[in-house]
């Protein structure tokens, strides 16, 4: 009996656990990428002891790939001298690691993931428990494992109505962080559910527990249901027969409620992911770079929605726009489907996969006084490069027609209806 | 004496260490640039024993290690907030920084401040003005693992189920 997060750890625990417990947990799989595995390696030297399951590491080589400089060559140097040394079956350099986890099916309901980045709250789309951590910890859990997990108390966030067109996820998602702030969620599971949730696919749901980091969420969760399962089973290697665990009598610490009818098209603006406001208050501002890519919204759809406004016309000549997709399966798709021609078309750059401008690091960093319109997550200072550009977050489509203007524009105009 | 720095709220991990520095793993490499941001007086001026306080969600932001390392190459013996950002508080923890959550004391202390803490009771006394305040105390499996200078050196000498007894 309790909320998903207690439903979830009493199935591994093997006994019913409560809020507030602090348990040793077997991890499924020990993800890190190519930034936070050369300290993990570090770690797991220091303690000296063999490695405890092979098969349930995950390395990923995208938040600097392909290398933009030596120091970033050098750490995926060591990282393949590691997989060689250890004899690891799982390495990928195929895109986003959140996006490739979910793709290429370690991600399944009930299962507990812990990754090396912050955005591994993201696998709680699937109803997986998935959190980030340190790097030290990763090196613990590939000799041991096991992490530790104190159990979190919950956050219900009930979504019901349904959107208006040209609101997506994103929107809603971008609107919840202004509503809870960056430390509305601090150390808590935030579950979404609700008839919005149940009524989204997999790549608009995956929006919410990517950004329960945001509020400062342990873990955001969707229960899993026939949409997970056909998802799965539909798009990944995954083809178990997984038990749909859900919150049982669940004992919440507060319930947010949310009519998303109500909520227009929003932009988290600079400096703060909080710092939310309804586009209308920002449309017309002038940006400089439009970004379109990473983790939080840069799957399959979210190009098909940029591809479909961008159609037959011209991005705006002083704004540079940049697609990166979140994964090769991606690109290949949306080449397969003619949209990445649309996309040239158009004038947009598109960039090979990975993280690529998300972390400033190559593939579109900012310059001074500029300011970006991205679909990205997050919008610390000086994240996409300089610590005097702006970053505002907004939905795909938003990004798009942004693009053809090059100031904050409202997509219903272009969407019709 | 154990002077107090005090942080606002909201403190991320990069301008705890600016990610630029984060070439280094080194602690005392790390601590020559910690704050240098926001505080630039503190990696001068800092001595052994030290304590940070700090505001709401101290350390939010990356799950990147360098912002506690940094702290714990200055050779501050804690920090005081009223809650922590949830990665930071595992880092801190792992590597073996005692952190502390409490409103009250996070509220009342001022920089400079001279402060006494006990982490194994979690009681706090600040000799300037005279309050004590009470942290909750951290629990076993956490001095366990600052007791012995962090998890990966705990784990050299002990089984992780060890943690748990
Ligand atoms: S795309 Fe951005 S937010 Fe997502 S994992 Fe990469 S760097 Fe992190």
């Amino acid at each position: 009996m309790g909320t998903l997060i207690e439903e979830i750890f009493s199935r591994r625990a093997g006994r019913p656990v409560q809020a507030g417990e602090i348990l040793l947990l077997d991890v499924d799989y020990i993800m890190s990428h190519d930034n936070t595995t050369p300290l993990a390696i570090k770690a797991f030297r220091e303690i000296g002891k063999p490695i405890y399951d092979k098969n349930r590491i995950v390395l990923h080589l995208d938040h600097a790939y392909p290398a933009p400089n030596v120091l970033a060559a050098e750490n995926h140097k060591k990282i393949f001298e590691f997989v060689k040394e250890q004899n690891l079956p799982h390495l990928y350099h195929q895109g986003v690691c959140h996006q490739v986890m979910i793709e290429e099916g370690y991600i399944t309901p009930g299962a507990i993931i812990i990754g090396a980045d912050s955005h591994s709250n993201t696998y709680g789309a699937l109803g997986a428990f998935g959190a980030g951590l340190g790097s030290t910890e990763i090196g613990v859990a590939w000799v041991t494992g096991k992490c530790w997990f104190k159990v979190p108390e919950t956050i219900r966030i009930e979504l019901t109505g349904k959107t208006q067109h040209g609101v997506y996820a994103k929107d809603v998602m971008i609107y919840i962080a202004g509503l809870m702030g960056m430390d509305g969620g601090t150390y808590r599971s935030v579950e979404f559910g609700g008839e919005y949730i149940t009524s989204l696919p997999m790549n608009e749901r995956i929006v919410f527990p990517n950004m329960s980091t945001e509020i400062g969420a342990k873990c955001g969760l969707i229960a899993a249901d026939e949409v997970t399962l056909e998802y799965l089973r539909a798009q990944t290697p995954a083809q178990g027969n997984y038990e749909m665990i859900r919150p049982v009598n669940p004992r919440y610490e507060r319930v947010v409620k949310i009519d998303v009818s109500t909520i227009a098209p929003q932009v988290a603006c600079h400096p703060d992911v909080d710092n939310v406001k309804p586009l209308e208050e920002v449309a017309g501002l002038e940006v400089h770079e439009v970004y379109i890519g990473t983790c939080t919204n840069a799957r399959y759809e979210d190009i098909e929605i940029v591809a479909n406004i961008l159609k037959g016309k011209q991005v705006h000549p002083f704004t540079r726009v940049i697609v990166t997709p979140a994964s090769q399966r991606i690109y290949k798709k949306a080449m397969q489907n003619g949209l990445i021609d649309i996309l040239l078309d158009a004038g947009c750059t598109v960039t090979g996969t990975g993280c690529g401008a998300c972390i400033g690091r190559h593939g579109g960093i900012l310059a001074a006084g500029e300011r970006a319109l991205t679909t990205m997550n997050r919008n610390f200072i000086g994240r996409m490069g300089s610590p005097e550009a702006e970053i505002y977050l907004a939905s795909p489509a938003t990004a798009a027609a942004t693009a053809l203007t090059g100031k904050i524009t409202d997509p219903r105009e272009l969407l019709g209806k | 004496m154990s002077k107090a720095w005090t942080f606002g709220e909201n403190l991320n991990t990069d301008e705890i260490i600016p990610g630029r520095f984060n070439i280094t793993i080194d602690p005392l490499e790390l601590a020559k640039n910690v704050f240098c941001e926001i505080k630039p007086e503190y990696a001068k001026s800092v001595n052994a024993g030290d304590i940070i306080v700090g505001g709401q969600n101290f350390g939010c932001g990356s799950s990147r290690e360098h912002a506690p390392i940094a702290i714990k190459g200055s050779q501050a013996k804690c920090i005081i907030a009223p809650s922590f950002a949830r990665i930071f508080f595992r880092n801190a923890i792992n590597i073996g920084l005692p952190i502390l959550e409490c409103p009250e004391a996070a509220e009342d202390i001022n920089e400079g401040d001279d402060v006494e803490v006990n982490l194994a009771t979690g009681e706090i006394f600040n000799r300037t003005n005279g309050h004590s305040y009470q942290a909750r105390a951290l629990p076993d499996f956490v001095l366990k693992i600052a007791d012995a200078g962090g998890i990966v050196n705990f784990l050299k000498e002990h089984d992780i189920e060890e943690l748990m007894k």
